[in-house]
């Protein structure tokens, strides 16, 4: 009985420690989730005179899929954003971050072109008012261009199947 | 000597690591420039602040502090700004709200918990010290009656 409190403390202290331990300190809840997304207007990868804005893409469900060559992990993820871009649920919008075009454009070439349209931000200026610190991330923006989804990270089978395609089918239907 | 030779490299590159050349209109900009980037989180190396951080992003960001501060921003809506985009995590001060409220209280409540405990221990002691006064007043006379018979 001497020990009862002790202990509890213990287990107390063991359990929190195990919670803390499960949670992923990369997971960082975004403050946009359900605010206006941030205006840009960018040059496209494949035709530099012309610019994409935010505004072109008012009035439809589209995906922001933020990707760079020197990014690895989009390498792994490009097969599931091709896969997503067939669906053709939305139009799936590159922002090619802090890249070389020629080589942002070699890399399309090599393992093929899911996006509807890459855009460039050579300088990281939109990825920072979006709020992008680690690519790859995706965002789901809805018809009145309020962000509704974000995904850090490479978005894997599962979490196309669990998140990023339900988020997809309840905007478009 | 070749020993401090190495060292000093590592001590010249990582006292440089992570400073620009930025050029600020007066010494409070400066002063405002350096507080930020010491409490602003770098997203990518969590753990480092953006002053400390070597990282593309943390450069970023740099240039973006500097650059709004140039343009007359104050560190308060610099600081807005950041919020915005990466959420509370991006300081390393925590605003105090109601989720944040355990996280400023939660050590003082700790202490008057820990203090209370402690008083409580202290009284329990100092009831045990004084005896009653019959056993105080037959003491005093065993003591005394010895000393009579020697």
């Amino acid at each position: 009985m001497r020990f009862a409190i002790p202990l509890s403390v213990f287990i107390l202290i063991v359990g929190l420690l195990a919670y803390g331990l499960r949670l992923d300190p990369k997971n960082v809840p975004s403050p946009l989730i359900g605010k206006p997304a941030p205006a840009f207007s960018l040059a496209k990868l494949d035709a530099p005179q012309l610019y994409l804005a935010k505004n072109d893409l008012l009035g439809q469900v589209w995906v922001l899929n933020v990707w760079a060559s020197w990014c690895v992990s989009c390498r792994a993820e490009h097969e599931i954003i091709t896969r997503l871009s067939a669906l053709n649920l939305a139009p799936v919008i590159g922002l090619n971050y802090k890249d070389d075009p020629d080589d942002a454009r070699r890399w399309l070439q090599q393992f093929g072109d899911p996006y509807t349209a890459s855009i460039m931000d050579a300088d990281g200026r939109v990825g920072i008012d979006w709020g992008v610190y680690g690519v790859p991330e995706t965002f789901i923006i809805d018809k009145d261009g309020l962000i509704k989804y974000k995904h850090i990270g490479p978005v894997t089978h599962e979490s196309l199947e669990t998140e990023v395609l339900p988020v997809l089918l309840e905007l478009t239907s | 000597m070749r020993g401090l030779l190495l060292c000093l490299i590592f001590i010249a590159t990582s006292a440089l690591a992570a400073i620009e050349a930025y050029e600020f209109d007066s010494p409070e900009m400066e002063a405002n420039f350096i507080k930020l980037t010491k409490e602003l989180r770098c997203l990518v190396c969590q753990n480092q602040s953006l002053a400390d951080s070597n990282a593309g992003l943390a450069k970023d960001l740099r240039r973006q502090t500097y650059e709004m501060l140039t343009q007359g921003k104050t560190p308060d809506q610099v600081v807005q700004y950041m919020v915005d985009r990466y959420g509370d995590f991006v300081l390393y001060r925590p605003r105090l709200k109601t989720s944040t409220l355990l996280l400023w209280l939660g050590p003082f409540v700790l202490l008057l918990l820990v203090l209370g405990l402690v008083i409580r221990h202290m009284r329990g002691r100092q009831k045990l010290a004084p005896p009653d006064a019959e056993a105080m007043h037959k003491a005093h006379q065993l003591l005394s009656d010895t000393q009579e018979k020697q």
